[in-house]
């Protein structure tokens, strides 16, 4: 109870010890939900964009339960724009893959058959995955700093 | 399709729309459209289109009513009424 009162008084305006807590809780599982809508996207609704967003979702709301610096020490601006620029690789560099090298279309997955011998079939079903993954990271970052910088008025500082 | 609960949805829908154009607070406009959103959700996943009631669900009341709210942040009310 002293501690707790101690925590208390220190604390700034719109800090409160119970969101704080909630959102500590609930922010892994935000997270592990958003990489099972990434992952399980082409067999049930959700995909890389539903998944993305609600990953950098959580960023978000660590930033509005605690402050822009404690959300940063978990993705830093530099790991958040590697990450976007990575998504968006992934996603041309699967689907150009497929038209320069091995004589199919932009986006056609079936093509890659021929750098690894698995059947079509089972190609179509990765390449998607493939891509989904990628739109997932790069809308995760993009979402994510978007509200930082923002919020911030593009100084990536403090911020709400 | 339930054509009661179509009716209904609908017409929060409509009812949600024109309070969030009229009302005077931008932070009570941002908060009904987050309510707007939700009904559009409702609306999609009751038709059958899960697949769009999620994005909706998603972007439309979760990053977009932040980033509005973000936004009002830096702006300044000019007059009192």
């Amino acid at each position: 109870m002293r501690l707790l009162q101690d925590q208390t008084a220190g604390q700034k305006l719109g800090e409160s010890l119970i969101i704080q807590t909630a959102v500590r809780m609930l922010v892994p599982f935000i997270q592990l939900f958003g990489l099972y809508v990434i992952v399980h996207g082409h067999y049930s609704p959700g995909g890389g964009f539903q998944g993305g967003v609600i990953l950098g979702a959580s960023f978000v709301l660590l930033t509005l339960a605690f402050d822009q610096k404690f959300a940063l020490k978990y993705m830093s601006e530099k790991a958040n724009n590697m990450l976007s620029n990575a998504g968006a690789l992934l996603f041309t560099g699967t689907a150009t893959l497929c038209a320069i090298c091995y004589g199919g279309m932009f986006l056609d997955y079936s093509a890659l058959d021929k750098l690894l011998p698995l059947g079509p079939i089972a190609w179509r079903s990765f390449g998607i995955f493939v891509i989904e993954v990628g739109v997932g990271l790069a809308v995760m970052s993009i979402s994510a700093s978007l509200f930082w910088l923002l919020g911030s008025n593009g100084e990536m500082d403090e911020g709400l | 399709m339930i054509w009661i609960l179509d009716l209904m949805i609908l017409i929060l829908v409509v009812v949600c729309a024109l309070v969030a154009i009229n009302v005077k607070d931008l932070l009570s406009a941002t908060i009904i459209f987050g309510v707007y959103s939700f009904a559009m959700c409702l609306l999609w996943a009751e038709m059958g289109a899960v697949d769009v009631a999620f994005t909706e669900a998603t972007v439309g009341a979760g990053i977009s009513t932040i980033l509005f709210v973000a936004a009002i942040l830096h702006t300044s009310r000019r007059s009192k009424d």
